[in-house]
């Protein structure tokens, strides 16, 4: 017997070297993803570890590229809207809202006061919903099973409500040049204000699951800090930048929209960790939900999208009776509308950071470029040196408090 | 937004520090934009980020655009940013293409090839426009001076990896230039012809 197991340590000791040996200095590469349920999406890592340390990363993107700001060249300029919505697919709404106030810009178009109402009401619903994906998903990387239910149910509730408006769930072309494509349905407001009642009690009850939840505690404190000035200087904005302690928010710098007129405030974290990017995007949706009720008390009545031919669809009702209508009508829907030449960048605050739309007009009814800044891309330099010199299992937390959305990041 | 006035004050202050570096300037649909010498760009950036009283340090966005049929035709726009002042100035480099020939700025000779030589092996990248990277000014630009070389095939040089970012390594072409065609997979419909004749 113990000549066998002499034999047995032989081999043991052939196969890994000295069983006492201190294999934990040895760098190893290892690739993560690009298919993973904790990336996010389609993200591929390539990780030197030392033991169970990061030593150094390099994120390789690109697997869900397909060229939407090359096919928005081929397209007339409402007819991009749709396409742009497909980029970033968890905050659609700000996508459309960064591409239409471009264009409304360009065309020097003024929208109603009821269309900026309904935008911000449904920017502000989209943000809690996007910010609601992402703290399902990311307590779920860590643990927290039961917080995807509890997102998803509260984020149902808001795609019901989107359904409502729009006819669609995701994805929903509701904003247009010049407005919103559609007023509000009856009882949209009624579900819409017991919404935004339940919300910031919701946000209450995640935080009690989490935030004396010690695991969650030890796992997200004092992990991924990068200080404030190297965020700057990598182009870091949004949430990120906010946790950081940095009061920079687009809505409260470059007002836009009804932003000047609603009151809200600007959560903002003191050292940067994990755990304070969690706090700054769960106070935010405690904000976001004031705006909505804030939007529904003081929506104004009015048309809801502008009264210009040359650019906005006729209502229907007048197609059937007005020649002027049907030809105002079939000159919008075959050629679109013609916009002057020109070039702008537009910068909004997305649930990730600064969203920019730079479109450059030749004068056609097709733009010449359609160039999207999404904050995830930009954002996503920033998770080498948050992730380095940390464990695997912090990097992945690390990953999840980024939020990247990889249909953005690729577009 | 600095207003017009501002935007030529600014001009006037460039000037007098880097004769030459700004070529034009334009203020439309609320926003300013300098049009400067692609030589000089880093130059012109870094003051724009160090002068006390720019302050210009936060680089929102680096993209190009092509202004086909125009020469030149690439422009590379830095949008950037004062936070303090919540205001915004668009930096363009506007750059010809030095593989056009004849109508750019390109060095191309006009020397007939001896037919006995061999075709010059020619490295690609020499007939690409190129411009200086200001990653080490600005870490941000990293990634998106890497999607502008991806796309329009314009090299940043100094860049600390200039390869592809979001096509795959082996594409050829530069799919965001204008007269690239927009094209796609033909669509073989074998089903009906196997199936039905």
């Amino acid at each position: 017997m113990a000549e066998f197991e002499d034999a047995a340590a032989g081999v043991v000791a052939e196969l890994s070297g000295e069983l006492n040996e201190d294999r934990t200095t040895e760098v190893m590469t290892v690739n993560i993803g690009p298919h993973h349920p904790a990336t996010h999406g389609v993200l591929r890592l390539v990780v030197d570890l030392e033991g169970e340390i990061v030593r150094d990363l390099r994120p390789v993107i690109g697997y869900v590229h397909t060229g939407i700001e090359k096919s928005c060249e081929d397209k007339s300029y409402w007819k991009v809207i749709p396409f742009v919505e497909r980029m970033d697919y968890v905050s659609y709404f700000f996508q459309m809202q960064a591409y239409c106030g471009a264009v409304e810009q360009l065309v020097g178009l003024e929208i109603p006061p009821r269309a900026k109402y309904l935008r911000t009401l449904f920017l502000e619903l989209n943000r809690i919903h996007s910010h609601l994906v992402w703290l399902g998903t990311t307590a779920l990387d860590l643990g927290a099973i039961s917080m995807l239910w509890y997102c998803f149910r509260e984020r149902d509730r808001i795609l019901d409500l989107f359904e409502m408006a729009t006819g669609q769930r995701m994805h929903t072309r509701y904003f247009q040049v010049g407005g919103v494509i559609e007023d509000i349905p009856v009882g949209f407001e009624e579900k819409c204000r017991s919404f935004a009642e339940d919300m910031p009690v919701r946000v209450g009850q995640y935080e009690a699951l989490l935030d004396r939840n010690e695991v969650f505690l030890q796992r997200t404190k004092g992990v991924g800090i990068v200080d404030r000035e190297r965020l700057l200087d990598l182009g870091v904005s949004g949430p990120l930048l906010r946790a950081a302690g940095e009061p920079w928010d687009l809505r409260k710098a470059t007002p836009y929209l009804a932003y000047p007129e609603l009151e809200f405030k600007i959560p903002v974290g003191t050292v940067g960790d994990n755990y304070d990017r969690y706090r700054v995007r769960v106070a935010e949706m405690v904000e976001s939900s004031k705006i909505v009720a804030q939007c529904l008390d003081a929506l104004p009545e009015g048309p809801h999208i502008a009264d210009d031919r040359k650019y906005v669809l006729p209502p229907r009702s007048e197609l059937a009776t007005s020649m002027e209508s049907l030809i105002h009508h079939f000159k919008l829907v075959t050629e679109g509308f013609r916009v002057p030449a020109g070039e702008i960048y537009n910068a909004i605050e997305c649930p990730r950071g600064e969203l920019g739309c730079y479109v450059l007009a030749d004068g056609s009814s097709k733009p010449a470029r359609v160039h999207f800044r999404d904050p995830s891309f930009v954002n996503l330099q920033s998770f080498r040196e948050m992730a380095m010199d940390s464990y695997v299992a912090d990097m992945i937390c690390s990953l999840g408090m980024l939020d990247p959305i990889l249909g953005g990041v690729d577009r | 937004m600095p207003d017009a006035p501002g935007l030529e004050l600014i001009r006037g202050e460039i000037e007098r520090d880097h004769p030459g570096a700004v070529r034009a300037t334009s203020f439309d649909r609320e926003q300013a934009a300098l049009v400067v010498d692609p030589e000089q760009v880093l130059a012109v950036l870094t003051w724009l980020r160090e002068t006390p009283g720019q302050g210009y340090r936060f680089l929102s966005s680096l993209h190009v655009a092509d202004y086909l049929p125009a020469q030149p035709r690439f422009g590379v726009h830095y949008e950037l940013l004062n936070r303090d002042r919540c205001e915004r100035i668009r930096v363009k480099a506007m750059l010809s293409d030095p593989s056009a020939g004849g109508e750019g700025e390109g060095p191309r000779t006009d020397a007939p090839a001896r037919p006995q030589d061999p075709p010059p092996r020619q490295d690609p990248r020499a007939e690409l426009p190129s411009i200086d990277s200001c990653v080490e000014l600005f870490p941000t630009a990293e990634f998106q001076e890497r999607e502008a070389f991806d796309f329009f095939g314009i090299e940043f040089r100094g860049h600390p990896d200039m390869t592809r970012i979001l096509l795959p390594e082996d594409y050829v072409g530069w799919p965001q230039r204008r007269d690239f065609p927009v094209g796609g997979e033909p669509v073989a419909f074998t089903y009906n012809e196997r199936n039905y004749g």
